[in-house]
């Protein structure tokens, strides 16, 4: 059984992602799925958006030294929208991400995150676009996404910030790793089971 | 008391219970794997000790990085050649059927779920592919997962779920000529946005879903999630009943009437209470393109290309014009393109290659085209084989292939290079998908595709009617 983590809390510099419906093609294209582990998807988060043909770095927030080192992520809406690989997650996770902060989320992305212990926390539209003109303005900008007070604070500022609240209580408790909390019930779980006439092929 | 939709019953029925952080517990009837999302889990369980807990509620087949050319192993590409021998491994040590590249089976895996009857209505089903969805056209309440959620289901059956909202899209009247199930969906995502399904299910209804067959079903279903709905699913009716009959996983004699029996009862109840309906009329519906670089951005074959402030977000339409290259108000019909492909889990199935062999048969795909017919399982290949598809397409030009995902995500040879347009039978024209990220990629049915690549551009597939 793996220990218990709980995310309460994630602080740290942040880096704008602008755009709707960003979806999970471009966060890691499809050829860096044929890795058997996701050891070395921290390499190439939004890779072809970063890097030319011969590999040249081009104009991308991820690539912007002043962003260099940020945990949070600022997004608009729809983001990790398409295909439900969690390579995307993880190669946003192992660059260095641990909270992405967006107007919305697709639905197979924020679930993805959440068993990751990713916190993916909602904002309006006025106030994203606020929060990407201060990473803007001061990259150094601190920022704490605190999910037990539901704020995300930077400065002087604190915003509220919305997450289901099975999320949060996933995140917070320490079991949005699953499997343990699931393979508990295991019992119960051949009981359910055991009731569903497709289980025995009909055949009572 | 309002009656249930079939999304409340299946979900009831499948719960186990409430999960301390308030999610439910929900048992996963059916659990379908293939080599790409699934080798870190199978690692996860090795690493805690733990085995697959219903072994023979799995079935794993490989689709997505499958050569459609020559299949010989070890494959060319060393990178795909392992992700196989991973799962190979691990299907073995776990003891989870497989259906290998060489199996009569084999195919994509949202494919043959269906033509096994592996895929039955009343059922939960997942499995680490978006398209999943595409199983909900048989009354499965069927869902893509990422790969830690693959490691819950084979450490458990169970994943930790919030219940969806039920939204009932009626589509009324009946389709027009050329018009198929393509168009219906893509018209659906248009009206409703990308983003529109969000904590919905979609449950798909009226006359002209009722009409279509089982195929035309699941491609329907299949896109919901590029509507932006998990889950998106038809009540099963006697159209369902008469595809499942005699199927390799389908019960037989009194055990087939006992289910029929059980999946009648769990359609939707007529005074079922529904989150929220749409309607709409089959007959305003055109051959659909995609224009842009999201599949809500699409236009009907008659219609000019819109302007960025006519979408919600036009910062998101700016950005399509500017990766695709095309002027605004240009006519999407006369489009040129450089590739045809008729495939995937959307359109690959015999409905599709008929549509388009109609289309090819006695015509020649234009010079320069390259067109490639790649049928969405080994059964599917052999049933159009002997009705002789692969004769009209190849004699019309186009390359007759092998069982996979294909061009669709381009996770095997089959790949678009630099700037070329590709009319595509699949399910996303997002940037890169076809394996170029200068590529271009538009939507369309397969009687389009058909049509486009005998024309070497964009044209309107009711000319050949």
């Amino acid at each position: 059984m793996s220990e218990i983590v709980k995310i309460t809390k994630v602080t740290g510099t942040a880096v704008p992602i602008k755009g709707n419906d960003i979806d999970t093609d471009r966060i890691i294209p499809a050829r860096y799925l044929k890795e058997v582990t996701f050891a070395r998807m921290g390499n190439y988060p939004f890779f072809d958006e970063r890097f030319d043909a011969s590999g040249k770095k081009k104009d991308h927030p991820l690539n912007d030294p002043e962003y260099n080192g940020a945990s949070v992520l600022f997004v608009n809406k729809n983001f990790g929208c398409g295909s439900s690989r969690e390579h995307a997650p993880q190669a946003l996770y192992r660059f260095g991400i641990q909270a992405i902060v967006g107007e919305s989320f697709a639905a197979i992305f924020a679930g993805n995150c959440t068993i990751m212990g990713v916190p993916t926390v909602t904002v309006s539209a006025k106030e994203m676009e606020q929060l990407m003109k201060s990473v803007e303005d001061n990259p150094r900008t601190e920022y704490t996404v605190d999910l037990e007070s539901k704020t995300l604070s930077y400065g002087n500022h604190k915003i509220a910030i919305d997450l289901p609240e099975t999320y949060r209580n996933a995140l917070t408790t320490g079991s949005w790793d699953s499997t343990g909390m699931l393979r508990a019930n295991l019992a119960q779980v051949k009981k359910t089971a055991s009731k569903l006439p497709y289980m025995n092929r009909f055949a009572s | 008391m309002a009656g249930r939709t079939l999304y409340d019953k299946i979900w009831e029925s499948h719960s186990v219970g409430i999960l301390p952080t308030g999610q439910t517990q929900l048992f996963i009837g059916l659990h379908l794997i293939h080599e790409i999302t699934t080798a870190p889990a199978f690692d996860m369980l090795r690493e805690q000790g733990m085995d697959v807990a219903f072994p023979e509620r799995t079935f794993a087949t490989v689709d997505h990085i499958v050569p459609t050319d020559i299949r010989s192993r070890p494959f060319l590409d060393s990178e795909a050649e392992e992700l196989i021998q991973a799962l190979e491994k691990n299907v073995k040590q776990f003891g989870v059927e497989f259906f290998g590249l060489d199996h009569a089976h084999q195919g994509i895996v949202h494919v043959i779920g269906p033509q096994l009857g592996l895929t039955q209505p009343g059922m939960t089903l997942a499995c680490g592919d978006s398209h999943t969805s595409t199983h909900g056209a048989f009354g499965t309440l069927a869902f893509g997962i990422g790969t830690s959620q693959v490691r819950d289901v084979l450490a458990t059956q169970t994943l930790a779920m919030d219940k969806l909202k039920v939204r009932r899209i009626s589509v009324n009247g009946a389709l027009g000529t050329g018009v198929y199930a393509k168009d219906v969906i893509l018209n659906t995502i248009r009206r409703l946005g990308v983003a529109g399904g969000k904590g919905f299910a979609y449950e798909y209804g009226g006359a002209v879903i009722d009409k279509m067959n089982m195929e035309e079903r699941m491609t329907v279903c299949n896109m919901s999630i590029e509507g932006g709905a998990l889950v998106g699913y038809v009540n099963p009716d006697q159209t369902t009943f008469d595809y499942l009959k005699g199927r390799p996983y389908v019960p037989t004699g009194q055990a087939f009437e006992r289910a029929v029996s059980y999946w009648r009862c769990v359609a939707s109840d007529p005074d079922a209470r529904y989150d929220d309906v749409v309607n709409y009329e089959g007959k305003d519906i055109e051959p659909t393109v995609t224009w842009g670089i999201n599949p809500g951005q699409a236009v009907g074959i008659c219609e000019k290309l819109p302007k960025p402030e006519e979408y919600s977000d036009p910062d998101g339409a700016r950005k399509a014009y500017e990766h695709m290259g095309w002027q605004q108000g240009a006519p999407i019909l006369g489009t040129p393109i450089n590739v045809a492909f008729v495939g995937s889990c959307t359109n690959s199935r015999m409905t599709d290659l008929r549509a388009a062999a109609r289309i090819a048969k006695g015509r020649k795909v234009k010079s320069g085209i390259r067109a490639l017919v790649v049928p969405g399982s080994t059964e599917v290949k052999k049933l159009a084989e002997q009705e002789g598809l692969h004769e009209i397409f190849k004699e019309a030009g186009f390359e007759w292939r092998e069982a996979g995902c294909s061009m669709c995500l381009a996770m095997n040879p089959d790949k678009l290079t630099g700037r070329e347009i590709c009319a595509s039978s699949s399910n996303r024209n997002f940037i890169g998908r076809q394996g170029s990220p200068g590529g271009r990629t538009l939507l369309m049915s397969p009687a389009m595709v058909a049509a486009a690549a005998l024309n070497g551009k964009v044209v309107d597939v009711r000319e050949y009617q």
